[in-house]
Formats: C-alpha cells, structure tokens, sequence
C-alpha cells in the first residue's frame, strides 16, 4: 500500500508528465490560455489516462509479453514489437468510447468538453503514460496508481499554466517574446520550481 | 503547382518552421535535447517517418475515408515508427535505451500527424514526401541548435569530444549543470523564439492587450 502511495506523489510531483518530462506539451501549450479550458482538458488527460495505462497493461501481460500467448498454444511467440501500434489502437478507441458514454449519459460533461477529447488522442502524456508503464514493469495495481495519478499532474500543471498566463497578457513583454516565447520561459521557471520536489525521496 | 520543391523544402527551415511557428512536435524537441549525439539520431528518426508516412498517406489519400482518416493516419505512422524502433534498437542499442519512450513517442509528435493532415491529404505522393523532409529538417535544425547550446555550455563538449576542457578534468571552464536540466531547455527555446522573431518580423503575435504610453507634458 505504502509503495503505491508513494508512487501517486512521485508520479504527481517529481515526475510530473508536463514539468519533469515534457509530455502533452503541444496541447500544453496550445490549450492553457483560459482556466475553465484548460481543467475541463485536465480532467479528461485524467480520465483517459486512468483507464488506458490499466488497459494497456492487461493488453501487454496477456497478448503481448513473451510466452504471455501460452494459452492459446502459441507458448515461445513474442509480440512486444506491436506494443506501439497496439497501445496507440486502445488509446484511439478508450477515447472514442469514452466520447460515446458522455454523449449518451452525461451530456453536460461531454459539452463541456467538446473539442478536446477527440485530441486526446494525440496527446503525448498518455501515450508517454503507457510506454512508461512498460519501460517500469508496472504490475495492474501499479499501472493503475500510476494512470491515475499521472494524469492528475499533467492537469495540475496545465491549470497552474493557466492561470499564469491569464495574468501574464496584462504584462508588458518586449515584442518579439510576445504569445510563445514568454509562454516557454515561464513554463521553465514552472518547472525549475517543480525541480525542487525532486529531492523529496519516499 | 504553386510551391516548388524547393521552396518546399527551405520553408520549414526558418519561414514556416514547424516548433517555433506552427508549434508542432514541443514534447521531443525539449526532451532529447540534452547531448548533441541522440538530437542528431531523433532528427534523422523522425525526418523518416515524417516524409515517408506523409507519401504513403498521400498515395492512400483517395482511398481514405474521411470519417475513419484519423486512425489510418495512425496506424501508417505506428507502423513506420516500430520500423524505426526496430532498427535503433538492432544498430544503436545504447542510443535506443537514451532515447527511451521518446522514439515510441513519434507517433503523437504533432509534426509527423500536422503534415499528413494538412499536406498529404491534398497533393500528390512526390511532393508531400519533400514537405515531410523539409518538415522534418525543420525541426531537426531547431533540435540540434539547442542540442548544441545545452552540450556545449553544459557539458563542455560537442557529440561527447570535449571543446572546452572542464574544471574537474584540469581545463579552465566551469560548466553550466542548468543546461542539462529539463528547465533549461525551456529558455533556450523561448530566447531561441525571439531570436527568430527579431530577425522575421512578421512572425511576431498580436498582442490581447496593448499598454498604453501617456506623453508627460
């Protein structure tokens, strides 16, 4: 039990998906204009990412692994190359579904967030989530811990963002570090801040 | 044809680049930037896989449907990248194991999707395989600018060969250990952005807000 609180903290702080290993960045950065925005984006990263790194995990120790087939009489094959493809097949799905039950039973989560859960897709954290799973040797209750927690972080960090850069387009900024390139510095001073959890050691 | 090969291939250089106008592909750029080596390796990585997935896409592109083209898109990319996967792993293990989940993670880089969306779907095989190469290099010239800076100040070095002779070895440089730090490349993008935008003008954003200067009378 400890082990996997301290894995939640570690995953929410010092490995923070956006802060500590750059992934989502391009929605990251695209999406954090406006708070409401980017947690209703924080939220799905979450729920996708909660039930994808799970399901993937399955995926890898059941049909994937070497010898992981020996119930279907296929014991020395090895399938880990189609890790990619496969992990990015059940994200594109996890996510289509997911869009069909909020459509269907939750209607004003699913209008709330709208535009971006088809672009979750693409999203780098949770692809990053599922092949970090695998790199780590995550077993399911881990990989679980780990989904939901990750994605927890990347949706603190993006709504930090934000509510940076609401403030930040009152300031005045030299014309040429204007939109991205303020955006990049003070997303590295987000992160050298977040450096400092990386001595908390659990 | 309204854009030559060329101009194709020049554009994303510096005109349209892909991270520091189009805002594509941010993850890899800041992640692999660290030593000069595994830059030059994920610039040829995904150079690949952006030209040849945007011809195989474009020689598909009247067979597609629109409605599932996203997951084509997809799955020619997948493909390609456990390709690439597969041959770092077999030639450049050590370089493989650096690299980490970031070679898997070609397939979201927005670069290689942005292109096949907005390029391959609507021109013929030849030329969307030269926007993927410029595309590609784009982004690469991006990644090796920064590669460059963060070996160098940070390190003291360049693709491992030591230029500036660190104080720990007996030389005279003290090295800069931020640079090897995930914030560092943060800064060295965002000063690298306005540098850009310095020399190009027109890339500049609009601002939301403009401050007013009240003359003092």
């Amino acid at each position: 039990m400890e082990d996997l609180i301290s894995l939640a903290v570690k995953a929410i702080f010092v490995e923070n998906m956006a802060l500590a290993f750059f992934l989502g960045m391009c929605t990251f950065l695209a999406v954090s204009k406006k708070i409401g925005t980017a947690i209703g984006l924080g939220i799905s990263v979450t729920l996708v990412q909660a039930i994808t790194v799970p399901a993937n995990n399955l995926i890898l120790t059941y049909l994937l692994a070497p010898g992981a087939l020996a119930w279907a009489g296929f014991g020395d094959v090895d399938l880990t190359f189609l890790g990619l493809i496969s992990y990015i097949g059940v994200i594109a799905a996890m996510v289509q579904i997911l869009e069909m039950i909020l459509d269907k039973y939750f209607p004003p989560l699913y209008n709330a967030l709208g535009v971006f859960l088809p672009l979750i897709t693409v999203n780098c954290a949770i692809l990053g989530g599922s092949l970090f799973m695998v790199e780590r040797d995550y077993d399911f209750a881990q990989a679980s811990v780990y989904g939901i927690s990750s994605g927890f972080g990347w949706a603190l960090a993006i709504t930090a963002m934000a509510g940076v850069r609401e403030k930040l387009k009152y300031s005045d900024i030299p014309e040429g570090l204007q939109g991205l390139g303020i955006t990049f510095i003070s997303a590295g001073l987000m992160a050298m801040a977040f450096m400092s959890f990386s001595g908390v050691n659990l | 044809m309204a854009q030559t090969y060329r101009s194709m291939l020049v554009d994303p250089m510096v005109d349209n680049n892909p991270i520091t106008l189009q805002v594509l592909g941010i993850c890899s750029a800041l992640a692999v930037t660290s030593s000069l080596q595994v830059a030059l390796v994920m610039t040829i990585a995904v150079t690949m896989v952006t030209a040849f997935s945007s011809m195989f896409i474009s020689v598909l592109r009247s067979q597609i449907p629109s409605s599932i083209r996203i997951i084509v898109q997809m799955i020619v990319i997948a493909s390609l990248v456990i390709v690439v996967d597969q041959i770092l792993k077999a030639y450049a293990y050590e370089i493989s194991k650096t690299l980490s989940v970031f070679v898997g993670l070609i397939i979201t880089n927005c670069i290689v999707m942005g292109r096949a969306e907005a390029f391959a779907m609507k021109n013929p095989p030849f030329a969307s395989f030269v926007d993927g190469i410029g595309n590609g290099l784009g982004y690469g010239l991006i990644l090796m600018l920064v590669g460059t800076i963060r070996e160098l100040f940070g390190s003291g070095s360049l693709f491992g060969i030591t230029i500036f002779e660190t104080v720990n070895n007996g030389g005279w440089y003290v090295p800069n250990g931020l640079l090897l730090l995930p914030p560092s490349a943060f800064f060295v993008i965002g000063l690298l952005i306005w540098a850009f935008r310095t020399w190009k003008p027109e890339q500049v954003e609009e601002r939301e807000y403009r401050i007013q200067t009240v003359e003092a009378h």
